[in-house]
């Protein structure tokens, strides 16, 4: 990490990290101490085969779940110490999901979808609509806002989830695997918009087992057997 | 997450299972229109009963011969005695007996067939004497009533009920005609205006003819001195259980019966009969009420069975919501508005089609339904209270899913 360019204090910051899973009498160490500090306006990959613990990375830094051992900050919250509703109100405010799934809701128009984060926030009707198209516009659908999931390509249901992350103007931008079930073309285009946000200043955490999405990163974070095995900087 | 949001996403899943959420209403309305009906009828027996009881008149004290337990210990049963004779009755009439009793008719029954012309009509017929028409609160609508002239001179003079005389006549403007009763002719001198209560046809098929005629001429023989009830009027209300006293005490003792549970007759009052059926058809209510109850809960478990079942469907949606920032408390109250709103519209429907089915029913099976707002007004909160209570579990069960296992549902 000596070699990255001092910046301001990490917005993301893994200390020691562990976590281990209890299923009857078994127990399973996905994380055995990892440390990890990203940025603001970082582009950073995790990169592992499956088994690895990078799913238990991605779903600690979503504060979908909470480490057994070590401590998380988030934008200096220690999120350790923090209750479900608290913890409700991170998730909405200061990370947006991209999931390999999509996630899309499908009796909801696109823009529905999108608004969703902003309902929880308590953003008022009229504004949540403004901000849910101006985020489709943002990556590439302001033609498409009142189409349901099902009448959009699977390359275009991950721009709306990305626009769904985008939305909340949150604090970083994680991605679980957001290529995993695209073609080629689709991939491309997802990756790019990443380009663009990360362009545009934004926080970027990508999940994947796929070394060339990994290579579109700036940093990538390689994790094997929960520990990280080595870090790399990409040619920018 | 406000109301109007939680409300319009409710909407939103109810919508989009449309078939499975009208089946779910269709449970809870049908207990809450059962709910509705049951009390509505029972409610109304009730306040049939009572008006067919009170329009036999008013502050009455009935006695029945019978009872009689003879020395080979056989007891006879209430009203088949021949006990009670004209001079029993004439005794109870004296002030100086009984003062608090205001009236007395005495009244020997017997079924008859009746002829006018071609036509025959079967009926009971009643012997009574010219208190007949105080006692038993009754008015004659044509002609006059049977005097106690008529009484002493075994006059053959018929006063018929107002249905009778239609069956016999096709008019109740019969004053003046003949009717043949056991092949002897008696003169029609009146006829008695309708009682009023609508469900008795009883109080209005009858004749009436002087108690002597009948003792005499229609029945005779060895019971001919009998009668079949002694219907005694009080001073009042307040005088009844004097009434009572006088009457029993005086007829034990005209009978010469010295142990009060040997009694050779029984003496009942209209109160008691009141209460009696009042109660019988409050426990009917109860029970059927309590029938319909049963499928209200059934209802609701209905509820419970489609929440829970919208609850492991959209696993996935919860989960999402979740990790979007939804709070615990955001989701519970989703499908706990859902589960109400299911219940509510259970409620207002089964509601309409309990009180329409109070409204037409009547009609057709001959028996008056009370609706009783507070039944209604009830239904309508129970039927909210058991989307509540129902969806409770289902909704507690969404809002502690673990968003990652829930996204991670296929």
């Amino acid at each position: 990490m000596g070699a990255l360019t001092p910046s301001p204090a990490p917005v993301i910051e893994l200390l020691g990290a562990g976590k281990t899973y209890k299923t009857g009498t078994i127990e399973f160490e996905a994380l055995r101490g990892i440390d990890l500090a990203i940025r603001e306006g970082e582009y950073v990959a995790v990169v592992g085969p499956s088994g690895s613990g990078k799913s238990t990375v991605m779903n600690v830094l979503g504060c979908l779940d909470t480490l057994t051992r070590g401590s998380y900050r988030l934008a200096g919250d220690d999120v350790e110490q923090l209750d479900e509703e608290d913890l409700a109100v991170i998730r909405n405010k200061r990370i947006g999901f991209v999931f390999q799934q999509f996630h899309l809701l499908p009796s909801l128009s696109a823009w529905r979808n999108v608004e969703l984060p902003l309902v929880y926030a308590g953003v008022p009707r009229e504004e949540r609509r403004q901000r849910a198209v101006a985020a489709l516009e943002r990556v590439g659908l302001g033609d498409r806002v009142n189409n349901k999931p099902g009448q959009l390509s699977g390359g275009q249901q991950q721009r709306v989830a990305v626009a769904r992350a985008l939305v909340t103007e949150p604090t970083m931008i994680l991605a679980d695997e957001p290529t995993g079930n695209l073609d080629s073309v689709s991939t491309a285009d997802v990756l790019a918009l990443f380009d663009q946000l990360h362009a545009a200043g934004r926080t970027i955490v990508l999940i994947t087992h796929e070394n060339e999405v990994a290579q579109r990163a700036r940093r990538v974070v390689h994790v094997r057997d929960g520990l990280i095995t080595a870090e790399e900087l990409t040619a920018a | 997450m406000n109301w109007q949001e939680t409300l319009r996403t409710s909407w939103f899943a109810i919508n989009a299972h449309r078939m499975r959420s009208i089946l779910t209403v269709v449970g809870i309305l049908i207990g809450i229109a059962a709910v509705i009906l049951t009390v509505g009828l029972g409610l109304g027996t009730q306040k049939d009963v009572s008006s067919q009881i009170s329009s036999l008149g008013s502050n009455l004290l009935i006695v029945s011969p019978g009872s009689t337990t003879s020395s080979t210990g056989v007891r006879g049963g209430f009203g088949t005695g021949s006990t009670l004779t004209l001079a029993d009755a004439n005794a109870l009439a004296e002030k100086s007996n009984a003062p608090d009793i205001k009236a007395v008719d005495a009244e020997k029954s017997s079924s008859e067939e009746l002829t006018a012309g071609s036509t025959n009509w079967t009926t009971t017929v009643d012997g009574v004497t010219p208190s007949y028409k105080s006692v038993r609160s009754r008015t004659v609508e044509s002609g006059s009533f049977i005097t106690q002239a008529q009484v002493n001179a075994n006059a053959a003079v018929v006063v018929l009920g107002s249905e009778t005389a239609d069956e016999l006549f096709g008019s109740t403007n019969v004053v003046g005609q003949s009717v043949t009763i056991d092949s002897q002719s008696f003169e029609v001198i009146g006829v008695l205006a309708p009682s009023g209560s609508s469900s008795t046809t009883d109080l209005d098929d009858l004749a009436l003819v002087p108690l002597s005629t009948m003792q005499q001429d229609l029945v005779g023989g060895t019971s001919a001195n009998s009668v079949s009830t002694v219907y005694l009027q009080a001073t009042s209300a307040d005088a009844l259980p004097a009434a009572y006293q006088e009457a029993k005490s005086l007829l034990l003792n005209r009978h010469a019966i010295t142990d009060s549970s040997d009694a050779d007759f029984s003496i009942s009052s209209q109160n008691a009969l009141v209460s009696t059926a009042t109660s019988v058809y409050k426990t009917l209510t109860v029970l059927l009420t309590g029938i319909a109850a049963l499928s209200l809960l059934v209802g609701g478990i209905g509820v419970m069975n489609i929440m829970l079942v919208s609850v492991s469907e959209r696993t996935r949606e919860i989960g999402l919501r979740k990790a979007l920032g939804a709070p615990p408390g955001a989701i519970r109250n989703q499908f706990l508005v859902e589960a109400a709103i299911l219940g509510l519209t259970g409620g207002i429907v089964g509601a309409g089609l309990g009180v329409l089915a109070a409204l037409t029913l009547p009609a057709a099976i001959g028996s008056t339904i009370v609706i009783s707002g507070a039944a209604v007004g009830l239904s309508l909160v129970v039927a909210i209270g058991i989307g509540l209570v129902f969806g409770v579990y289902p909704a507690t069960r969404a809002a502690r899913l673990a968003p990652i296992d829930a996204l991670r549902t296929e």
